[in-house]
């Protein structure tokens, strides 16, 4: 089995459902209780927070946990724009978040604010100068995806970051949930006020993120409720599915560190080699993150060339998996520019640190032989 | 030593059969369901047949069952969700003085916002009164929530009969139902609600997971705006692995209701056999007639909380003050409150609370160990 579909979703890791099982059978207490079980859930979670912020280099009272890399995403939008409506209404993003962003912006334009969609160029990047021009005196957010999930370009954080260190009062958000353990983002140095990350695309569990949220920065919560997470996020605390995810995260920065050179390797490679393929157009800019390309089998369904190599036990992906069920033109490609052609007919590979050359080979081998299949099935019709 | 926990109402430990459904979506079935590969499909497949089961086990239907992240997202969903997407057509809103904090907090959220909400009292026992909750409607009231079994004294209201007062007027009902869930039948056409929101983690089944019930054809709002999931009521990947954790806790939850109140009615009587039996001067707190069996909440004259907690966990007894998320700070609980004006009796409860595991040896343990706390302390 060849598993190219990781940004969708990883597997967990098999120490990361070790410690989930293990804690929640030794540490079911609910952290509120006052009882010792209680407090050892508590103190549990205490810890798990404070090594999740070691490693984020931030402080522990910065890290939130959260449901996932919707939650965090709606969290941080929706929640500093409705917090600072009375300073101003305008906010800024790109045209290419991910749904869980752009959604939450268009909730807020039906809600009175304003949002201007910066446009990418053929390479999925917007510059800082495009910010620059954008930010209006009632300006408040600025929030930016640092990693494309369907293409994987890599948006300008620091640059953007260094901007607004100039306009004290407008917040940074970054959807940091396909660049953590792949490209580095930092948090202090590249000015991020908030920051999203998800446990499942880092070999944690479904259902767990975290919100990184600035010493001094403020949200308005999306839900009310008990005292949990500060009341930034009531309900009771999934500690289980915290503890793995923190072991994840662990074990992702370790893997990052060994193997993030390979992985980019053998992406370029891939890249090369399909490259040379007839009727095969790559997607993806040449500068970009080192687990994801994109490219298109001209003429053919997507979906086709997608269960063909399900068949040989090879999983890729159309589009991102939040919106493979429709198969309309993907908005990222489009907003590159690509026509339709392309832009309905794009795969996406997406890799982890544990892929090796060797299925990349194997990969190489099938697609090549699917793309010939299918093109001939195509130019018969 | 032995450690007792009895503390269920908090949160319940997971049962192994549980853990056992979940595995195989952590190890194999780890996809993520809107892939359209093999592993996608599996995930798929997992989550619509949890769906389709926990439909079942409440008398719903498959699209009517929204997986959130727990009860307290549950309940803001439905209250916070129906509210702002109905504004229009009304302003008032009705809850009670008991809810829970997920509850009543996403009231006085809504209160901010400019909503007119009205707390209906409760009496001695913690019931609410149908009437009060019918004479409180209004032309323009668009939402009525009252809890179906409450979290600190187990008082077990008249949702049913809101319900039928209501079925003239508009408003629609939720019911929180995350500790009556597993003790209560539940079918949400004979309750006549329409939301109603449960917890996974008070169920013997994972923290982090939950669901609404949300009747058929009703718009609200999300609060959480992103992808197609849940049929674009609440975005983001799916927590697959814990949906089958809870569909597996809803199936075992209900399968032997009437031997567990059985088996708990029977603790209850044992705690009280025990204190009857020390010369204990303690009142019960809650219902007598209709209650969560799971759970008693007992106040002891001329003792406070604080240092109840204090000797019962030296002594190995795990039990609560109140809900846990008011625990942390022990303010007087709102719900005893609401019942007695008598201030000593709210400063002097403890709930005890019951679940899977539990045998009535540990319960009498526990009774004969609070007991000879409350001699040393009376002292
Ligand atoms: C860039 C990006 N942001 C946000 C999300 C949403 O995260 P989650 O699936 O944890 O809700 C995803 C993945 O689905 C993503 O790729
Ligand atoms: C009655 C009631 N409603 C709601 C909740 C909140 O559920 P959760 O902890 O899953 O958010 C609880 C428990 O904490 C509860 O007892």
């Amino acid at each position: 089995m060849i598993y190219f579909d990781n940004s969708a979703t990883t597997k967990p890791y098999k120490e990361v459902v070790e410690t989930y099982i293990k804690t929640a059978s030794e540490y079911f207490g609910n952290p509120s209780s006052l009882h010792p079980l209680g407090k050892a859930s508590e103190r549990l979670l205490n810890q798990a927070r404070e090594l999740g912020a070691t490693y984020l280099n931030v402080l522990p009272k910065e890290v939130y946990f959260t449901s996932g890399g919707t939650e965090g995403n709606n969290i941080a939008i929706k929640g500093t724009a409705r917090l600072h409506k009375s300073r101003g209404r305008h906010l800024i993003t790109t045209n290419i978040e991910h749904p869980s962003s752009l959604e939450a912006f268009q909730q807020l334009e039906s809600e009175g604010f304003e949002v201007t969609y910066l446009e990418v160029d053929e390479n999925g990047v917007i510059t800082t100068n495009q910010v620059a021009a954008a930010i209006k005196s009632n300006t408040i957010l600025v929030s930016i995806i640092h990693v494309n999930n369907e293409v994987g370009s890599i948006l300008p954080i620091n640059g953007i970051g260094q901007l607004l260190t100039n306009y004290p009062k407008i917040l940074f958000h970054v959807d940091h949930v396909q660049g953590f353990g792949k490209v580095p983002l930092r948090f202090y140095e590249d000015k991020v006020d908030l920051c999203t990350i998800s446990a499942h695309k880092f070999h944690g569990l479904k259902g767990n993120g975290i919100l990184y949220i600035r010493d001094g920065v403020r949200v308005e919560p999306l839900m009310s409720g008990g005292k949990q997470e500060r009341g930034n996020r009531p309900g009771t605390e999934n500690v289980p599915g915290v503890v793995a995810m923190i072991k994840a995260l662990r074990l992702s920065l370790q893997a990052s560190k060994k193997n993030v050179e390979s992985m980019e390797k053998m992406n370029r490679w891939i890249e090369k080699e399909c490259f040379d393929l007839d009727g095969v157009v790559i997607n993806s800019p040449t500068m970009r993150a080192p687990h994801i390309l994109n490219m298109s089998v001209i003429g053919v369904k997507p979906e086709v060339v997608v269960q063909a190599l399900a068949e040989k036990d090879i999983y890729v992906s159309t589009k991102s998996a939040c919106s493979s069920k429709q198969s309309e033109p993907s908005k990222v490609l489009e907003a590159m520019g690509f026509d339709n052609d392309r832009s309905s007919t794009s795969i996406r590979l997406s890799f982890t640190y544990e892929n090796t050359m060797e299925e990349a080979m194997l990969f190489v081998q099938a697609f090549s032989s699917t793309v010939e299949t299918l093109k001939k099935v195509v130019e018969k019709k | 030593m032995k450690h007792i926990y009895l503390d269920y109402a908090a949160t319940s430990p997971v049962h192994p059969e549980v853990f056992a459904a979940m595995k195989p979506y952590y190890e194999s079935q780890f996809g993520n369901p809107s892939s359209i590969h093999h592993f996608g499909r599996q995930a798929r497949r997992g989550l619509d047949e949890s769906r389709e089961l926990i439909a079942k086990a409440i008398g719903a239907s498959f699209d009517e069952i929204i997986f959130t992240s727990g009860g307290t997202e549950a309940d803001n969903l439905a209250i916070i969700g129906y509210a702002t997407a109905h504004k229009e057509k009304g302003n008032h809103l009705i809850t009670t003085k008991i809810e829970h904090h997920g509850v009543l907090h996403a009231f006085e959220f809504l209160e901010k916002q400019g909503f007119a909400v009205t707390y209906i009292d409760v009496d001695e026992s913690g019931v609410v009164s149908p009437f009060e909750i019918s004479n409180a409607l209004r032309d323009d009231t668009i939402l009525v929530s009252c809890m179906l079994g409450n979290n600190e004294v187990g008082t077990v209201q008249p949702v049913k009969t809101i319900s039928e007062l209501l079925s003239e007027h508009e408003a629609v009902l939720h019911t929180d139902a995350v500790q009556a869930f597993g003790m209560e039948v539940i079918n949400v056409d004979e309750l006549g609600v329409d939301f109603l929101a449960v917890s996974g983690h008070k169920l013997n089944g994972p923290k982090g997971i939950g669901f609404l019930y949300a009747r058929k054809g009703l718009v609200f709002s999300p609060l959480l705006h992103g992808g197609e999931q849940e049929r674009k009521r609440r975005a983001g990947t799916e927590n697959v692995a814990a949906v089958i954790g809870l569909q597996k806790a809803v199936e075992l939850s209900i399968e032997n209701i009437d031997e567990k109140r059985s088996l708990y009615e029977g603790y209850r009587q044992e705690i009280l056999k025990v204190f009857k039996e020390q010369n204990i001067q303690y009142e019960v707190n809650g219902s007598s007639n209709h209650y969560l069996p799971h759970i008693l909440n007992v106040s002891f004259p001329g003792l406070s909380v604080e240092s109840l907690l204090m000797n019962l966990d030296l002594e190995g007894v795990a039990v609560s003050s109140g809900s846990a998320c008011t625990a942390g700070s022990i303010d007087p609980s709102h719900v005893l409150t609401a019942m007695f004006k008598d201030e000593s009796r709210s400063h002097s409860a403890i709930r005890f609370s019951f679940g899977y595991g539990l045998t009535i040896d540990d319960v009498k343990e526990a009774a004969i160990r609070t007991a000879k706390v409350i001699h040393r302390l009376m002292k």
